[in-house]
């Protein structure tokens, strides 16, 4: 057997350690790694239903198509498809999302669109261009676990507006606006992921769209608006992006194909008035130069056969499926005291425990049945959704959805009987953690049957 | 030699147990030895079997690798191993079972109540949970009996907390222990075949509070090797660590974790098998004693190969 590959060897010691304490900069110090990360290292594990993920299913893309469109840029564009890029994004890839942009009624200026590595570059090459270690930042609670490390990373002090079932509550919004004002303070930006939001899979509803947009150009504030999953509507009315209803005056849209096409590809994009997109290209060019030219290559090929709207149709139909199985087995399954959203799209449900439950606890019971979900904790920056989760609905078949609930709704049943044993039979709210106020714990009110 | 690896497993201290792992193959490499890495699966039997292995090195952390399970295997199959013995681990996995055996070998330990998930289920304990504040008094310290890490032990600053610290500790263990909080300087004492190593101070940054996912954390916590003690306090940690040591049947290397309070220092546990990475306690005690970590290795080895030094 050949030799092992080189790989760095493991010869710090604690001298090195304090040597390269000394050598971190100052936003490594929020960087946090956490028992619920060794934690979530166990959800990979085999034999484990993990609920936990955000992977869209991946696996109905058709690997004739896939292969062809890899031929076809190989014996036509290689010598292209292997170089460099510009950094903006090649035209081509622009007109895609152009017309991406305008199945969701958005007219972009192509002049204004950068592709980035994902979505999440968007993320951060926002914040690198517009937020110095202190500023604000404002998001949703629960907000996308995601965004947070970015957050932390450029030392924001971020704020989270409560949601509920119509999205960001504004009133809340205006109020924390009023504070900082006060306080001489003024937020870089407020982020939203306003339709299937992730974590908590609700959609902001008309007015409060209407409202966010009108406070942005009244106080001249932007809003980072993040949109993944609006294509992916299964049911209701689709309602029109924060970007539309602006025109991108104060509104800086993310976009993706991690979900309607693959995330594998590493392509996002981001949509920018001029002004801020000089500052984006410039930490772009910093960060990485350009994006995977392949991988753009890839989705002009893609788009070229003009199906895409066919394959998003097809993902639609899998996932409705599969929601309509996890509230179902919900409902069947959690307690009487658990709530939950009932996302018309997207890929994620939230749901909410009895307040004395703390899922991240929980989720190590949950592991002992072979099932993981996220805990509520990584959706907020200051500790609250303790007793709430996230469950993906897009990754795995009916068959696991109803299992992984069961099992979950197995273990928190047990939560609940304990917590009844222990205050003497009375599973009321709890008073354990009286700083929590009541509008925190159970955000969402859940729809549907189930509450009897 | 051929040393197999012990990793991994179900333990929700899996990911601590790859990275003490990866550091302990690299180094046994180093020494010349030949390194046989195993993930602790379906397979390990069927592997230790046929590779015949001269010697296991168990880096496994939690339950599954450190109370006790894989070493009873290995004694089985009759491969000599290193770390503590199948007793010794069980005791201190468990550590209601660690207290008592600590307090009748007269290791202070702080005071403690324990229960069974089945006595509040079934038995109707929670009737005695008003007595708590007359027996231990508040704040008190909420843990799984077994379980490693900072997992599920929360602080109960009155009545009320207690419940719900109840509900997140029986998330670990069918056996959970309430114990009086000490308030004091955490310290740590590795012990290596009998011998103390220097201790280890860990200070958490205080804007944490009672975080304790925050303890061993690097960048929120500092640690200090040597721990600045009097000598009169050096002495009696030391004392109670070695005490707990070998009330607990321990061999080969341990940790001890320790407060020293206003009383003199209370032992809070033992674990039987203390991580090996690059952030862990035990190598930068090691290293204070002027002990590389290849060296400590080796010694680990040494030990587990002449038992009856340890």
């Amino acid at each position: 057997m050949a030799d092992p590959p080189h790989r760095r060897r493991a010869h710090a010691r604690s001298s090195d350690l304090e040597r390269y304490a000394g050598l971190f900069a100052e936003r490594t110090r929020v960087m946090r790694s956490s028992a619920m990360r060794d934690l979530m290292a166990v959800t990979a594990q085999p034999g484990v239903i993990s609920l936990a993920g955000g992977l869209p299913d991946t696996s109905t893309f058709p690997p004739q198509a896939f292969a062809a469109q890899m031929t076809r840029i190989a014996q036509e564009s290689a010598a292209e498809a292997l170089q460099y890029g510009p950094t903006e994004g090649f035209r081509e890839t622009v007109d895609c999302i152009v017309e991406v942009m305008g199945a969701e009624g958005m007219l972009p200026d192509p002049e204004d669109v950068i592709v980035t590595t994902g979505g999440q570059q968007a993320i951060d090459l926002i914040c690198k261009a517009l937020v110095d270690p202190g500023d604000v930042v404002i998001c949703e609670a629960p907000t996308y676990p995601g965004a947070i490390p970015v957050f932390c990373s450029y030392q924001a002090e971020t704020i989270q507006i409560e949601c509920d079932e119509e999205g960001m509550r504004i009133d809340e919004l205006e109020q924390t606006l009023e504070r900082l004002d006060s306080e001489g303070r003024r937020p870089k930006f407020v982020y939203s992921v306003p339709t299937f939001q992730n974590p908590a899979g609700v959609t902001m509803s008309m007015e409060r769209r209407r409202r966010l947009v009108e406070l942005a150009r009244s106080r001249e504030l932007l809003v980072v608006e993040d949109n993944p999953y609006g294509l992916l509507r299964f049911g209701g009315e689709a309602l029109p992006p924060l970007y539309q209803l602006d025109g991108g005056d104060f509104v800086i849209y993310i976009g993706t194909f991690s979900k309607i096409l693959s995330p594998g590809i590493r392509l996002g994009w981001a949509v920018t008035p001029p002004p801020v997109m000089e500052k984006v290209v410039l930490g772009k060019q910093a960060a990485d130069l350009c994006t995977s030219t392949l991988t753009q290559y890839f989705v002009r090929e893609y788009f070229g056969d003009g199906r895409w709207r066919e394959y998003i149709e097809s993902l639609i139909d899998i996932y409705r499926d599969r929601r309509d199985a996890m509230v179902e087995a919900l409902r069947r399954y959690f307690p009487p005291q658990a709530t939950w959203t009932e996302p018309d799209g997207g890929l994620f449900i939230w749901a909410t425990l009895p307040s004395y439950i703390d899922t991240s606890d929980l989720l190590a019971k949950a592991l002992r049945e072979d099932v993981a979900f996220v805990p509520g904790q990584a959706a907020y920056v200051d500790g609250r959704g303790r007793n709430s989760m996230r469950l993906n609905f897009s990754a795995g078949d009916e068959d696991e959805i109803r299992e992984g609930i069961r099992r979950i709704g197995k273990v928190v049943a047990e939560q609940v009987e304990l917590y009844g044993a222990l205050t003497g039979g009375h599973p009321a709210p709890a008073v354990s953690q009286p700083e929590k106020e009541p509008e925190n714990v159970v955000p969402f009110r859940k729809t549907g049957e189930g509450s009897a | 030699m051929k040393v197999a690896v012990l990793k991994g497993g179900r333990s929700l201290e899996r990911a601590v147990s790859l990275r003490s792992a990866a550091r302990v193959e690299d180094a046994l490499g180093r020494l010349g030895h030949e390194v046989l890495p195993l993930e602790a699966d379906v397979e390990l039997v069927k592997r230790l079997v046929d590779e015949e292995p001269d010697l296991a090195f168990v880096a496994m952390h939690g339950p599954g690798g450190e109370d006790g399970t894989a070493q009873e295997l290995l004694e089985i199959l009759g491969i000599p191993f290193t770390g503590p013995g199948v007793a010794a681990c069980g005791r201190c996995i468990d550590k209601v079972l660690a207290k008592h055996e600590m307090r009748s070998g007269g290791v202070p330990t702080p005071d403690w109540l324990a229960f069974n998930e089945t006595a509040f289920r079934e038995l109707g304990a929670a009737d005695a949970l008003g007595s708590l504040e007359e027996r231990l008094g508040f704040p008190l310290v909420v843990k799984p009996s077994r379980g490693g890490s900072s997992l599920g032990v929360k602080f109960a600053e009155s009545r009320g907390d207690v419940p719900g610290a109840l509900v997140s500790a029986f998330s670990y263990d069918d056996r959970v222990l309430l114990e009086r909080f000490v308030d004091g300087r955490e310290l740590a004492v590795s012990v290596l075949g009998g011998e103390p190593l220097p201790i280890v101070e860990a200070t958490p940054h205080s804007d944490d509070g009672y975080d304790f996912e925050a303890r061993y954390e690097i960048g929120r916590t500092s640690f200090v090797c040597p721990a600045q003690l009097a000598e009169a306090d050096a002495v009696a940690v030391t004392g109670a660590a070695l005490a707990a040591y070998e009330s607990l049947g321990c061999s080969g290397f341990s940790r001890v974790d320790l407060i020293l309070g206003a009383d003199g220092p209370q032992v809070l546990e033992v674990n039987a098998i203390p991580g090996l990475t690059d952030t862990s306690l035990l190598p930068q005690a090691a290293e204070a004693a002027g002990m590389s970590f290849e060296r400590l290795v080796e010694k680990i080895l040494d030990l587990a190969l002449t038992p009856a030094a340890a």
